[in-house]
C-alpha cells in the first residue's frame, strides 16, 4: 500500500509525469528566473520551467527551434577570464571587492576558500549554507565561495543557482559577484548587459536572503553586488559595484507573483505530458492548453518564443506587433478587429480608441491621398495631400 | 509610437506588404557612400573578424582576419581599412566654398562675421545596423590613442601609420550619428524603417533581411512569409541562410565553420614556422594560404548577403523624393565635417576618453536642439509625419473662411488681421497660444483669439511687411487651405555656456592642461 502523499511529492510527481518519464529535469538557473520574472503572466512558461521542461528540444520537436546558442570563441574567453579572475585563491577578486565595496575592513592577505562539492544539487545547497554560516562565524576573515549552489523556491518548486562567487566580508556581511566577459571601457559598459547581469544578481540576493534567515542572528546580504569584467580591450580584471535594490524588489515581486505551478498543473488535461519524444501534434495540443502569454521581448528570453509568435500572429493578435502597440488598442485586440473599426465597420462610436482610430485612419489616407474615408474633413475639390504640400512648400 | 504609425502596422499585417511610414525620404543619401558590413570574433572587444567595404557596389573591398587575436594581424587588418576609408574621407577634404560664421571677436567681444571653408560635400558612412553604428566607435576608440613608431619610436608594438587617423575618423562619425537627423553615419535597418512600417515589431525590424523581405518581399510571397525565412531558414548543415547582419556571427557558424577553420590556419602557421628547410617551407607556405583561403571564402559567404542587402535597400529608399529641408540638415553634418577636418589638420589631440562638463553639457544641447529641429522639419516636409502631429493635437490643417482686416494699437498701427479657419481638427490651443504656418519657407506666426461656431479664429502677427498695408500674399485669403502648427519651426540655441576654463566647482571646475592621453596599455593577457 502506497504511503500517503503529501502535498509536495504529489506535486512533483505530477511535474515529472508532465515531463515524460525517461526525461530528466532541466535546473532553473537565475537568467531563465529573471526572464520569468519579466513576463510573470505567462504561464506556459512557469508549468515548463517548474516541471523542468527542456524548452529548446520541445521547441525543435514542435518545429519552431529556438536560434539561441552559444559561440565556443566567447565560451573559451568566458571561462578564461572567469578562471583568470579566481586565480590565486581568488586573491585579485578579493582585492577587487575590498576596494570597491569595503574599504574600512582589513585588506584581504589571505582568505579562506571553503571546499564546496557534494553529491547533487541539495547536497551542495546545505554544504553550502554550512560554508555560510562557518564563514560568519570567522569574524575578522574573508571568506570566497567559489562556485556555490542556492536554492530558491520558485512557484512551488525549488530551483537550483549557481552564482560565480559570493564573498563573505570580515563583518560578516556577504557580498554577491558577477563575473561577466563584455568589455568595460573607459568606466562603462554596453547598458542592456549590465542590466541583464544585474537581474541575474538579484535573483542569487533573494536566494541568499532565504539562508541568511534561517540563521540567527541573520547576517547582512548587500545590496550591491560586484561585477567583474574586463578592462577595455584587454584581458585584465575590473570591477564596479552595482546597486541591485531596485532589481530585487521588481523579481522578489514577480516571483511572488507567479501563479502557482500547482494552481496551473491543476488545469492541465489529464495525461498531458510533454515529453518532445511524443508525435508534434500531441505536443502542440499539449502546449496549446496552457495559456501563453506573448510579447516580442520573448524572442530575446525564451526557446519558445517562435512557435509562441507563429500561434500569437495567426489569431491575429495586436501583441505580436509589441507591448505599446496593445496598450494604444484599449479592448481591441486583434488585427482584423482594429482595421475593422478603424475603417467604421465595427465598433462601438463611443469608445475613445474608436474615435481615436477612426480620426487617425482618417488622417494618414487623407496625407497618403489614397481617397479612402476623410478626404472629405477639408471639403472637397482639392485632397488633403495637397493642401498640406502646399502649406509646407510655401 | 502614434496612432498613425500602429495603423500602418496593421495594414501592414494584413496586406502582408510594408506600408508606407513617410512620403518623402527624411535623410540625405550620398551619391557615393561608403558602405561598411564588418563582423567581429564572439566573446571578444575590438577583435575584427572581416569586413566589406567600398563604394562600389559590385567591387567590394575584402578584408579579412584569419586569426582574430592575433594583435599583428589585427593592425594589418586595420591598416587596410585605413587605405579604403581615409582616401574616402579625403577626397571631400578638398573641395570647398567659402561660407559665413559668426564668431565672436576676441578684443571687442562683438558677435562679427568671419570668412571660412565650408567642404562643399561630405563622405557617407552606410552600415548595416545600429550595432554596426556602435562597432564603427568602438573600433574608432580602439585606434585613437594608438602611437605609430614615427609619433613614439619607444612604443611597443607600435601601430601601422594611418591608424589613429583611421580611429579619430571613426570616432568623428560614431559622435556624430547620436546626433538625430544627421547622415554623416546611417544604419540602413534605421533608414528603412523610418520610411516603412512592417507587420512585425520594433524588435523585429531590427534584422535587416526580414525588414527587407517586409518592405520588398519576393514574387509569390507575403512579406510575412519572407521575413520568417530570412530570419530562421537554414540549410541542411544548419546554416543560416540569410546570415545576420553582424558585427555578431551566427553560434552555428562560428561552431561549426569558423572554428575548424582557424584551427586549420593556426596548424598550419605553426607548422611553417617549424619547417626545416626551403622545400619544406614552400610546401607548408602552400598550405597556409589554402587555409587562409578558407577563412577568407567563409567571411566572405557571410558579409556578401548583407552587402547586397544594404545596396539594395539603398536602392529603394531613392525610389523617395528627398524631403524639402533634408539638404538643410545634411549641410550642418558638413559643417560638422569641416570642423573635424580643420582639428586634424591644426594638430589637435584625439578625442578624449571623457569629455570635460562643458564639451558634455554642449554636446547634450545639440542633441535636443536638432531633436527638435528633425521632429519640426519632418513634419513640414511630409505630409504623413503631420497627420501624427495633427492627431496629436500639435497642428491643425483646413481652410480660411473669413479675414478681417485690424490693426495694432500704438503709434503705427501694424496690421493684424483676423482669420477664421474651418478645421476638424482638435488641436490644444489655449488663450493667446501662438501658433505658426510655413510662408516661402519661413514660418509665420499668429495667436489664437477664439473659437467662433467651429472654426478657430486667429490674429496673424508677422511678416507682412512695414508699411500700413500688408505685403501681397502674406495674408491669407478666404478660400486657402492652411496647416499651422503649435510647435516652432526653427529652434533657438540655449544659453551659451562659460568657457571651459570658467567651469564652476559644482562641475568639477575647470578641466586643467589638457593631458596626453595614453594609449590603452599593451598586456601579455590581450591575447588568449
Amino acid at each position: 500500500m502506497p504511503l500517503p502523499r503529501t502535498r509536495g511529492t504529489a506535486l512533483r510527481q505530477q511535474l515529472a509525469e508532465l515531463r515524460g518519464p525517461d526525461v530528466p529535469a532541466k535546473a532553473l538557473d537565475a537568467r531563465a528566473l529573471a526572464a520569468l520574472a519579466a513576463n510573470p503572466g505567462c504561464r506556459r512558461r512557469a508549468i515548463l520551467d517548474g516541471a523542468g521542461v527542456n524548452k529548446a528540444t520541445l521547441a525543435s520537436a514542435l518545429g519552431s527551434p529556438s536560434a539561441f546558442g552559444q559561440s565556443q570563441f566567447a565560451l573559451t574567453r568566458g571561462n578564461a577570464f572567469e578562471a583568470k579572475v579566481k586565480a590565486d585563491g581568488g586573491a585579485e577578486l578579493l582585492r577587487l571587492v575590498h576596494e570597491k565595496l569595503d574599504r574600512a575592513a582589513e585588506p584581504p592577505a589571505h582568505a579562506r576558500v571553503p571546499e564546496l562539492t557534494a553529491i547533487g544539487p541539495e547536497g551542495r545547497t546545505a554544504r553550502t549554507a554550512l560554508a555560510l554560516r562557518e564563514a560568519t562565524e570567522a569574524r575578522g576573515e574573508w571568506t570566497l565561495l567559489d562556485h556555490p549552489m542556492l536554492a530558491l523556491d520558485v512557484a512551488g518548486s525549488p530551483a537550483f543557482l549557481e552564482p560565480d562567487a559570493v564573498v563573505v566580508h570580515p563583518d560578516g556581511s556577504w557580498t554577491v559577484v558577477e563575473i561577466k566577459s563584455f568589455p568595460m571601457l573607459d568606466g562603462s559598459a554596453d547598458p542592456a548587459k549590465v542590466g541583464a547581469a544585474a537581474r541575474q544578481a538579484a535573483v542569487y540576493v533573494l536566494a541568499l536572503e532565504e539562508v541568511a534567515a534561517r540563521m540567527e542572528p541573520s547576517p547582512e546580504v548587500r545590496h550591491r553586488v560586484l561585477l567583474v569584467c574586463p578592462k577595455d580591450f584587454s584581458n585584465l580584471p575590473t570591477a564596479s559595484a552595482v546597486d541591485v535594490r531596485k532589481q530585487r524588489a521588481v523579481t522578489g515581486r514577480q516571483l511572488a507573483r507567479l501563479t502557482r505551478i500547482q494552481d496551473i498543473a491543476d488545469t492541465l488535461p489529464e495525461g498531458t505530458c510533454f515529453d518532445p519524444a511524443r508525435p508534434a501534434e500531441e505536443l502542440t495540443a499539449a502546449v496549446e492548453s496552457v495559456p501563453a502569454t506573448y510579447a516580442p521581448e520573448c524572442l530575446a528570453a525564451c526557446e519558445l518564443a517562435f512557435h509562441c509568435r507563429d500561434r500569437s500572429r495567426a489569431a491575429g493578435a495586436v501583441t505580436s506587433l509589441g507591448r505599446s502597440v496593445r496598450a494604444e488598442l484599449g479592448a481591441l485586440t486583434t488585427v482584423p478587429d482594429v482595421l475593422a473599426a478603424a475603417r467604421g465597420e465595427a465598433g462601438d462610436p463611443a469608445d475613445p480608441t474608436v474615435v481615436a482610430l477612426r480620426r487617425a485612419a482618417a488622417l494618414r489616407a487623407e496625407a497618403l491621398d489614397t481617397g479612402a474615408p476623410g478626404t472629405g474633413a477639408l471639403g472637397t475639390g482639392v485632397s488633403g495631400a495637397d493642401v498640406l504640400g502646399a502649406a509646407a512648400c510655401r | 509610437m502614434s496612432l498613425i504609425s500602429t495603423l500602418a502596422r496593421l495594414e501592414a499585417v494584413s496586406t502582408g506588404r510594408a506600408q508606407p511610414a513617410a512620403t518623402v525620404r527624411h535623410r540625405h543619401l550620398a551619391d557615393h557612400p561608403l558602405v561598411f558590413v564588418p563582423l567581429t570574433t564572439a566573446g571578444e572587444a575590438g577583435a575584427p573578424l572581416g569586413a566589406l567595404v567600398g563604394t562600389d557596389r559590385d567591387a567590394p573591398r575584402l578584408l579579412v582576419v584569419p586569426q582574430p587575436r592575433d594583435r599583428d594581424l589585427r593592425f594589418q587588418f586595420l591598416a587596410e581599412l585605413a587605405d579604403v576609408v581615409l582616401p574616402y574621407v579625403d577626397s571631400y577634404a578638398g573641395a570647398v566654398e567659402a561660407a559665413e560664421r559668426n564668431e565672436t571677436d576676441p578684443e571687442t567681444g562683438k558677435r562679427v562675421k568671419v570668412e571660412v571653408e565650408l567642404c562643399a560635400d561630405a563622405p557617407q558612412l552606410i552600415v548595416p545596423s545600429r550595432a554596426g553604428i556602435d562597432f564603427v566607435r568602438l573600433l574608432g576608440r580602439s585606434m585613437r590613442f594608438r602611437r605609430t613608431a614615427e609619433q613614439d619610436p619607444e612604443a611597443p608594438h607600435p601601430a601601422p601609420p594611418r591608424v589613429p587617423l583611421l580611429g579619430r575618423w571613426l570616432t568623428h562619425f560614431g559622435e556624430r550619428a547620436r546626433v538625430p537627423g544627421s547622415a554623416l553615419l546611417l544604419a540602413a535597418t534605421e533608414l528603412l524603417s523610418r520610411h516603412w512600417a512592417t507587420g512585425q515589431s520594433t524588435l523585429e525590424d531590427q534584422h535587416l533581411g526580414a525588414l527587407l523581405a517586409w518592405i520588398d518581399p519576393p514574387e509569390g510571397m507575403t512579406g510575412a512569409e519572407a521575413a520568417l525565412a530570412a530570419e530562421l531558414a537554414r540549410d541542411a548543415k544548419g546554416q543560416l541562410l540569410h546570415p545576420p547582419a553582424g558585427p555578431a556571427t551566427d553560434p552555428a557558424f562560428d561552431n561549426k565553420l569558423l572554428a575548424p577553420a582557424i584551427e586549420r590556419y593556426d596548424r598550419a602557421r605553426t607548422a611553417l614556422a617549424a619547417a626545416e628547410d626551403g622545400l619544406e617551407a614552400d610546401d607548408r607556405l602552400g598550405e597556409l594560404t589554402a587555409a587562409e583561403r578558407a577563412i577568407r571564402d567563409l567571411v566572405a559567404s557571410r558579409t556578401r548577403p548583407t552587402w547586397d542587402a544594404v545596396w539594395r535597400g539603398l536602392d529603394l529608399l531613392r525610389e523617395l523624393p528627398e524631403g524639402a529641408r533634408v539638404e538643410e540638415r545634411w549641410t550642418r553634418d558638413r559643417w560638422s565635417f569641416t570642423s573635424h577636418r580643420d582639428r586634424i589638420t591644426a594638430g589637435e589631440p584625439p578625442q578624449p576618453r571623457r569629455d570635460d562638463a562643458v564639451t558634455a553639457a554642449n554636446k547634450l544641447a545639440t542633441r535636443e536642439r536638432e531633436q527638435a529641429r528633425l521632429e519640426a522639419q519632418e513634419a513640414l516636409d511630409d505630409p504623413l509625419v503631420m497627420a501624427g502631429r495633427r492627431l496629436s493635437g500639435e497642428a491643425f490643417a483646413g481652410e480660411v473662411t473669413d479675414v478681417v482686416m485690424t490693426y495694432s494699437e500704438g503709434k503705427r498701427p501694424s496690421p493684424r488681421p483676423l482669420v477664421t479657419l474651418r478645421t476638424d481638427d482638435r488641436p490644444h490651443l489655449g488663450e493667446r497660444v501662438k501658433v505658426y504656418r510655413s510662408l516661402g519657407g519661413k514660418p509665420q506666426s499668429a495667436e489664437f483669439v477664439g473659437y467662433d461656431d467651429d472654426c478657430v479664429v486667429l490674429r496673424v502677427l508677422d511678416k507682412m511687411g512695414r508699411g500700413k498695408e500688408p505685403e501681397a500674399g502674406s495674408v491669407p485669403e478666404k478660400g486657402d487651405r492652411l496647416c499651422f502648427t503649435l510647435f516652432e519651426h526653427e529652434q533657438r540655441g540655449g544659453a551659451k555656456l562659460p568657457d571651459p576654463e570658467d567651469t564652476p566647482w559644482t562641475h568639477g571646475g575647470p578641466p586643467g592642461e589638457a593631458t596626453h592621453e595614453a594609449a590603452d596599455p599593451l598586456t601579455a593577457e590581450d591575447v588568449l
